[in-house]
């Protein structure tokens, strides 16, 4: 049974706003009580997410699902699509402009720490479609 | 080391003052956000010399306590206001990165572990 199903709009054309729903997601959590380790996890997973919808994606949705043993994370948008998953998940490879990289973003680094802060994660991307991602993090997991 | 005791080792100003007798365990120093989040254990303190929200948005994912702001930067009131919904301290020092680095650092605060 799901504890709380939140929705947000993440938009595309103000970078200053782009982590307000994952941050929102992380209050809503801790008022739940919910794992401090796992919060974090989710918080980190999601934001760098937030980040990529705002960057690649010209903005999109969250939805967040919480349950008492897991947080399941889903993010949609309607931009370019990533053309080579694989090289999207090495470290260092970006495809973000420079303008991203004097931000503090645009090193290579998003899915790969998306990757190792959920315990679960997919890609489902179309090129000039869009990209959906989905991460699972559990309230007790080995990697906290 | 409390969040009193680097505004007394960095000679820092205080811009945002959120809870000065915070323990401080391990510190940060980096402008690009995604390396600050790719090492999740334990860090409270930031320092950067990147201005935009995001540097207060990673602090807030990481549960930070302080963030510094290096080389007399200060930044737009709507990134103190966010850092102030928070209650993470921002301080602004006169030195650069890699003194201000140095300088916590021989006074006790380290790095944490190595990847």
């Amino acid at each position: 049974m799901s504890m709380l199903e939140l929705k947000y709009d993440i938009p595309g054309d103000d970078f200053t706003r782009a982590g307000e729903a994952s941050g929102d997601v992380k209050q809503k959590l801790k008022k739940l009580g919910y794992n401090p380790a796992a919060i974090r996890r989710v918080a980190i997973a999601m934001y760098e997410g937030e980040i990529n919808v705002v960057i690649h994606g010209g903005g999109g949705e969250a939805i967040v699902d919480v349950d008492p043993d897991k947080v399941v994370i889903l993010l949609i948008d309607h931009g370019p699509g990533i053309a080579d998953v694989e090289k999207a998940m090495q470290e260092g490879w970006s495809t973000a402009p420079d303008n991203v990289r004097s931000l503090g973003f645009g090193a290579g680094m998003g899915l790969p720490n998306m990757k190792k802060y959920s315990d679960e994660m997919e890609i489902d991307s179309v090129v000039g479609k869009g990209t959906k991602l989905r991460m699972v993090v559990y309230a007790q997991s080995p990697k906290a | 080391m409390k969040v009193h005791d680097i505004i007394e080792v960095l000679d820092a100003e205080i811009l945002v003052e959120g809870d000065l007798d915070q323990e401080l365990k391990t510190a940060c120093g980096s402008d690009m956000m995604s390396d600050v989040l790719a090492f999740v254990k334990d860090q409270s303190v930031l320092l950067t010399g990147l201005l935009n929200p995001q540097v207060v948005r990673t602090a807030e994912m990481m549960d930070m306590h302080c963030i510094v702001f290096v080389r007399g930067k200060r930044p737009e009131q709507l990134v103190l206001n966010l850092a102030q919904q928070r209650d993470i301290t921002v301080l602004a020092t006169p030195y650069r990165m890699f003194t201000a680095c140095g300088k916590l650092y021989k006074a006790g605060l380290e790095g944490g572990t190595a990847i």
